[in-house]
């Protein structure tokens, strides 16, 4: 059953209700042949959370998503989207999800309204309802003055809000984004995500897929796939603090470019970089301690500012993540010859 | 005799049919320096790139590479530059070697010394040990820096590369940065155009593009000055609930939500930070951190939009 419109627009008490979970997986597997493109993946995410699942392209992002869809069929495990079974009931989820992609799908010569009576058609919204829905999305969207606009002269940042708008139409409990801000200017996709939250807060569950780690950083939760496996999940901050592997530091100093070329040469370092106008450098856990890159660098002339141990980013920690498990997986490879 | 700018452009302008692309447009960018232009989708990004790269004459001004004019000496400055479109002309039915061997037939590359450079390229960009994988099958973090190294066959005095790391995941990103760092190292300059504003901190200087208009042009660190305003960030049990509640309270000032973090931009950040420490302590909303934090490139950017489109 689909839920009131009225769920949408009301703000706030939703956060404190205990939290039925919207996506349930169990050993979730998708096999091609003999290549396993979805590995027993398991994951919940509840309702009015907004979850990022990140990982590279090939990663198994795609074809999970497909399959929360019930547009491809698993071949092993169970799962379940809105309280239907991805298996049993695929026509049910496509008519319970609303799903936005990085090439919005609108109609360019039609107008920003006729785009929406396009939607309501294809969503089958019943007749005494569409008014009501399509005042809802403009007014949500910020669209009112822009209604009898031609889509095409509408900036990415106005399209990527109807495109939002025309998906949620029909008032699916769960959204599937992908890649939704790539290429729009970061005032639009501030903008943009004032909308998720809007909607999350509402009750709405979002579950998007970015390469941006910035705005990984905006999700609630976040789930990290790689070679058809999920590595890793948690809050943005639990990635950070758990499942960093190596310690980062941040140094200042002069001659930054003459820095790097000392510290790559370091034994023990990861990865070390120009980072604005300091080094961010990635070192083996315990391996080196602040005061010895100081007097590395010190030793060879160049007067060292600071250097602290900080937080890694989320791009460290995907990476770490990711190196890690090529590793692992390289050790088994020469395991088993 | 080297020319004092790598590249230098003053009131660069295009128009196509009535529609401004790049709209009066000056900077430069010095020998060795790299430098990337910044903005989202439809800024100008490329219509830039293809004018410097000779590729397309200005509908106003002039740009000089190499100390060569862009349209007067356009042969001169194909000679000095390489150029890696968004869709690089790769062979998909070609292997990775073949594809190599193709760009460095076109640039003339002698027998003797392709063989020593192919290798070295390949090193440069971990390839080696798919040499003999067909272009179409390789990922897209690999067609990048197989475009790259191609580019690269002969030795260019200026690097032109258009949204290289579009759509490609943060590993093979971060792989990616790792070969221009390289590259600068041999004194290469580089021109860089992303959408990607975390990457801006990768550049030398950063120019920030919006609507065919060069809107900022600096190093990160001085972009970061631009911010008249300090940014507050704000930790506690109940985002939501909290920027919801900033919000109706804290008219005037600009507040983001970024997952559990709120960020309050204002001019007066110890009156402002007290006010918010009241006012979550009245609705009785748990206060875990509040610290001013600096501007990241993001904040910039939108901080200089937003005067442009007031």
């Amino acid at each position: 059953m689909m839920p009131a419109p009225e769920s949408y627009v009301t703000d706030g008490h939703s956060t404190q209700e205990p939290r039925q979970p919207v996506v349930v997986l169990r050993d979730l597997e998708k096999r091609f042949g003999d290549f396993t493109a979805v590995n027993k993946v398991t994951l919940e995410v509840r309702k009015g959370e907004i979850f990022g699942f990140l990982g590279p392209n090939g990663a198994g992002k795609s074809t999970t998503i497909r399959m929360l869809c019930g547009i491809l069929q698993p071949t092993g495990g169970m799962g379940s989207v809105a309280g239907f079974d991805i298996t049993r009931q695929p026509e049910e989820i496509k008519k319970n999800i609303g799903y936005m992609s990085q090439r919005f799908s609108l109609y360019e010569d039609l107008t920003v309204e006729e785009n929406i009576d396009f939607y309501s058609g294809i969503y089958q919204i019943p007749a005494d309802k569409r008014a009501e829905r399509k005042e809802w999305v403009l007014r949500m969207a910020g669209l009112e003055e822009r209604r009898l606009s031609r889509t095409a002269t509408l900036s990415g940042g106005w399209k990527q809000r109807l495109a939002l708008g025309c998906a949620v139409l029909h008032a699916p409990p769960i959204i599937f984004l992908d890649e939704p801000t790539s290429g729009v200017d970061p005032l639009s996709r501030r903008n943009f995500w004032d909308l998720i939250y809007h909607l999350a807060e509402g009750g709405v569950t979002v579950f998007l897929t970015t390469h941006y780690m910035d705005e990984a950083e905006y999700c609630d939760r976040l789930g990290l796939i790689y070679r058809g496996e999920l590595i890793a999940q948690g809050t943005p901050d639990e990635l950070k603090t758990r499942y960093m592997a190596e310690d980062v530091m941040e140094i200042a100093c002069a001659k930054p470019q003459e820095a790097l070329r000392l510290i790559t040469a370091l034994p023990g370092i990861g990865y070390a970089s120009l980072f604005g106008s300091k080094l961010h450098v990635v070192a083996e856990k315990g391996e080196r301690t602040p005061e010895e890159f100081r007097q590395v660098l010190e030793r060879e002339g160049i007067p060292t500012e600071s250097v602290e141990r900080v937080l890694p980013s989320l791009e460290d920690v995907f990476v770490s993540l990711i190196e890690a498990r090529d590793r692992q997986e390289g050790a088994q490879r020469e395991f088993a010859r | 005799m080297t020319a004092p700018h790598a590249i230098r452009v003053e009131n660069l302008g295009k128009q196509f049919a009535g529609v401004t692309a790049v709209d009066d447009v000056s900077f430069s960018v010095a020998p060795g320096e790299l430098f990337g232009l910044i903005g989202p989708d439809g800024a100008g990004k490329t219509t830039t790139v293809r004018m410097l790269a000779s590729i397309m004459d200005p509908t106003a001004g002039d740009a000089w590479v190499t100390g060569r004019h862009t349209v007067r000496e356009a042969e001169k400055v194909k000679e000095d530059i390489s150029y890696m479109s968004q869709r690089f002309g790769l062979y998909p039915d070609l292997t990775v070697q073949e594809n190599i061997d193709f760009y460095a037939d076109i640039y003339g590359i002698g027998k003797k010394e392709r063989r020593e450079r192919i290798d070295r390229l390949l090193a440069f960009s971990n390839l080696t040990p798919f040499r003999q994988r067909l272009a179409g099958k390789l990922s897209g973090g690999m067609k990048q820096k197989l475009g790259l190294a191609c580019a690269l066959i002969h030795t260019p005095a200026v690097l032109f590369l258009d949204e290289p790391t579009n759509g490609v995941d943060p590993v093979s990103r971060r792989d990616f940065w790792r070969i221009l760092h390289q590259l600068l190292e041999e004194g290469v300059t580089i021109f860089v155009t992303t959408a990607y504003l975390d990457e801006a901190d990768r550049c030398h200087r950063v120019g920030l593009i919006d609507k065919g208009r060069l809107l900022a042009c600096d190093t990160p660190a001085n972009l970061r000055k631009l911010m008249k305003s300090n940014i507050l960030e704000i930790i506690t049990t109940d985002s939501r609930k909290a920027v919801a509640l900033l919000r109706e309270k804290l008219t005037g000032e600009s507040i983001s939500l970024f997952g559990a973090r709120i960020h309050v931009t204002t001019a007066t950040p110890e009156p402002t930070a007290s006010r918010i420490s009241s006012l979550l302590r009245e609705e009785g909303i748990s206060l875990q951190s509040m610290r001013e934090v600096e501007p990241n490139l993001e904040d910039v950017f939108v901080s200089v939009l937003s005067e442009e489109r007031r």
